[in-house]
């Protein structure tokens, strides 16, 4: 009943429905008995446009076959299947069934695969070949979308393989974050430091990834960064990890370190959005990518592939 | 006595011209996106060009300018010749046609600027959505009017297709575009939800139904037995598959929306009636290719009885392939991948463009009372639309399958074995094909303007006397 407003539409449904198919049957049937003529067949006498003309030959058996075939499957089909307006059918299928099926099959066929590792320490799982054969496979078919294929990110989504963690690197804190999700958050500095107050706080923070600025400029900047940065991004610029704040001082940057993007960053603002997959994922195929990803900058035991993702 | 009462020629002549013209910019917008899809760059990076964009313009100019116009021209020249009688009237007949030019004109305006409802296949909005109901509304009294006054008391086959088609199009075009305006550019549809998505399919489905294939058979009825010169195989077969297949498509919509938000019970019927419409379907192309029976060697020497015997092939290919894909296990493999694009485009281009062509060249010579000028060309553009459908289908239906296929793919883990982006790259070589194939179509529709061109040049239009109907009645 519950696709249904009032039990009229659901007899309104099965009613047409069943007539309809009975419609099919009667044509059929119909033909069947007098459509087939002995002796040769004759136009029907009709004449259009000089020459159109019809012949009345009987319907081919072959179709006829088909045609009740067809019929018969139909209706079998609307007696085992939901189809009948709320009438569920005869074998009880529906399609969210069928999918808790599939997804039950496949929990207890592949579960354990996942669940022998949960109990292992994340560095060691990231030290073997076939989990992290596992996790990489995940990766690909649940990261690569920000993350890209190579997990080197895009502006805007982390390059996951520097080594460079807005939340910490230790595995167990990169589990935290699959399995929880990250909500960063840049505030918008423009309205209350004005251009200038952004050009030359901006001067300062692209001074302290030792790029060549106007020295005046970015003392200017050095006390609003003073005032006003500070608190997240700590005293000496090389951020907070516990809020996600970035270092400032390792030319790593995740929107885009020109000039002009930090300038647009300190103006309006950014919003970074991890999503959480502990739900979706379960807790065994999170830990196999985080140990995975942790892999990524950790190659052989040791902190590898540092990179920027300037651009 | 013949009376001197002449046939409204002018109107069908002005629909056979546009049907041509139409057919080339459409066809050339699809081979245009296909190569785009092929070669990303040449989106350009230019908002009004990109597939986004072209890609309804396409639907649209081959399904509603091509397609239309060619259901106009054929339908104004059968329902006058085979009732006898000249159209209702001239004037509505010529407002059909500057009505339906300026739907077609403001359709490739504002598709590129962005300007759609978003629904596929009727992205045009609401004030272009009016204009084509009055249209229509015009065109039905038209044809319905000349059914009327017409000279003979049976109203020929093609008639019933066509007035099938005209009326269920009405329906269709008024109840999926109920919107409501926000402003003269932007409405949003009256309808939420997976109820929004069934009466799109609805529409969607029964525009293949009843544009595509309903008002196609009335051209089939007509222009197969005038070219064979052979009677139609069986009046009884007509009258059964034509109950049968008006009565089934119009439940077939839901086998789009398999495994979706959609009902179960809605997604059974529309899988029953799909394969219940194969016999319904077959009917037709029986009709059509037994009518050729004691004829079959005109097909060695007529190009264009090839056309219109191999579109009517096609019809049958893609009517056995249209109710397997809505059964729900193919559905499931077969959904979202290129093999529906190849699907459509077999019915689209082997059947819908096929039967046009052939009708177009049965019926312009007779238009300007002029011979066809090479018969040759002809057979040049049957040879390379066959290669050029027979191409992209093919290619479709690999790559669709195979996309299918790599979607479903499974390790040992149960991790998927691709990534999406895998996927795609397997597709590459199979977009090149497709766009190749695209590319020989429209190739042949550059032959056929040629041949048609030299054809009607300098051509007095003909006036046709209206013959006596004949004494058997």
């Amino acid at each position: 009943m519950a696709d249904f407003v009032s039990d009229f539409w659901n007899w309104w449904v099965i009613v047409l429905t069943v007539l309809g198919i009975l419609f099919c049957w009667w044509l059929v049937i119909s033909q069947s008995k007098k459509g087939q003529i002995s002796g040769e067949v004759q136009p029907t006498g009709h004449v259009w446009d000089e020459t159109l003309q019809e012949m009345n030959n009987p319907l081919p058996r072959w179709w006829l076959m088909m045609f009740y075939i067809t019929l018969v499957f139909g209706s079998v089909y609307l007696i085992l299947y939901p189809g009948l307006g709320s009438f569920q059918g005869l074998l009880g299928w529906s399609e969210v069934n069928q999918y808790e099926r599939e997804v039950k099959k496949a929990e207890e066929t592949y579960g354990p695969l996942f669940n022998k590792f949960l109990n292992q320490d994340l560095k060691a799982v990231a030290a073997d070949p076939e989990a992290l054969k596992m996790g990489k496979r995940l990766f690909q078919t649940y990261c690569t979308v920000c993350h890209g294929s190579d997990a080197r990110g895009a502006r805007g989504f982390p390059n996951l393989t520097d080594n460079d963690w807005l939340y910490g690197g230790d595995p167990e804190t990169i589990k935290t974050t699959i399995m929880n999700g990250r909500q960063g958050m840049m505030p918008a500095w423009g309205e209350i430091l004005g251009n200038e107050g952004v050009f030359n706080v901006a001067a300062y923070v692209e001074s302290l990834s030792g790029r060549e600025v106007d020295p005046v400029v970015a003392a200017k900047g050095k006390e609003i960064f003073e005032k006003n940065c500070v608190a997240c991004h700590g005293k000496d610029a090389k951020g907070t990890k516990a809020m996600g704040a970035p270092n400032l001082t390792d030319n790593i940057w995740l929107h885009g370190g020109s000039h002009k993007r930090i300038l647009e960053t300190i103006t309006k603002g950014r919003q970074g959005k991890m999503p959480a997959h502990g739900e979706f994922l379960g807790e065994a195929k999170v830990h196999l990518l985080a140990a995975y990803i942790y892999s990524l900058s950790h190659k052989g035991g040791k902190e590898s592939m540092q990179g920027s993702t300037e651009n | 006595m013949a009376t001197e009462e002449t046939y409204n020629y002018k109107v069908v002549r002005q629909f056979a011209i546009m049907t041509v013209v139409w057919g080339i910019v459409g066809m050339a917008v699809g081979v245009y996106i296909a190569a785009e899809l092929a070669w990303p760059v040449l989106n350009f990076d230019i908002p009004y060009i990109t597939f986004s964009r072209l890609r309804p313009l396409h639907t649209n100019a081959v399904i509603f300018a091509f397609g239309g116009s060619a259901l106009f021209a054929t339908s104004y020249y059968v329902v006058q010749r085979t009732c006898h009688t000249r159209l209702l009237s001239d004037k509505l007949a010529a407002f059909t046609f500057w009505g339906w030019q300026l739907v077609i004109v403001l359709a490739a305006i504002t598709l590129p600027l962005g300007i759609t409802s978003s629904k596929e296949y009727a992205e045009l909005e609401w004030p272009i959505d009016i204009l084509i109901t009055i249209v229509w509304v015009v065109y039905a009294i038209v044809f319905f009017g000349t059914i009327m006054k017409r000279r003979v008391s049976h109203i020929y086959v093609a008639n019933w297709f066509f007035g099938a088609f005209i009326i269920t199009i009405a329906m269709l075009h008024i109840v999926n575009n109920i919107e409501i305006p926000v402003t003269l550019t932007k409405s949003y549809s009256a309808y939420a939800g997976v109820q929004d998505a069934m009466v799109q399919w609805w529409y969607g489905h029964n525009a293949v139904g009843f544009f595509l294939t309903a008002g196609f058979l009335g051209m089939m009825y007509y222009f197969i037995p005038k070219q064979a010169e052979r009677p139609v195989y069986s009046y009884r077969l007509s009258i059964v598959h034509f109950w049968a297949l008006i009565f089934t498509y119009i439940w077939a919509g839901p086998h789009h929306l398999h495994y979706t938000a959609l009902p179960d019970w809605t997604q059974s019927l529309g899988m029953v009636m799909s394969l219940i419409l194969l016999a319904p379907s077959w009917g037709g192309m029986i009709n059509g290719i037994m009518t050729l029976s004691g004829a079959w060697e005109k097909l060695r020497t007529d190009p264009i009885l090839r056309f219109l015997i191999v579109s009517v092939s096609f019809y049958g290919m893609s009517t056995f392939e249209g109710p397997m894909m809505a059964i729900k296990t193919v559905n499931a493999l077969s959904h979202y991948t290129d093999w529906t694009i190849g699907h459509v485009h077999s019915g689209a281009l082997g059947w819908v463009a096929m039967v046009s062509i052939g009708s177009l060249y049965y019926m312009i010579p007779r238009l300007f009372n002029r011979e066809l000028y090479s018969t040759r060309l002809v057979e040049v553009h049957f040879w390379i639309a066959t290669i050029g459908v027979v191409l992209y289908i093919t290619s479709m239906w690999v790559s669709g399958i195979m996309q299918g296929l790599m979607w479903r793919a499974v390790n040992s883990d149960g991790t998927l074995t691709y990534s999406f982006v895998e996927t795609v790259q397997a597709m590459h070589p199979f977009y090149i094909i497709r766009t190749s194939g695209g590319f020989l179509f429209l190739t042949g529709m550059l032959i056929m303007a040629y041949n048609i061109f030299k054809t009607v040049k300098g051509a007095t239009p003909a006036e046709a006397r209206i013959p006596e109907p004949a004494l058997a009645h």
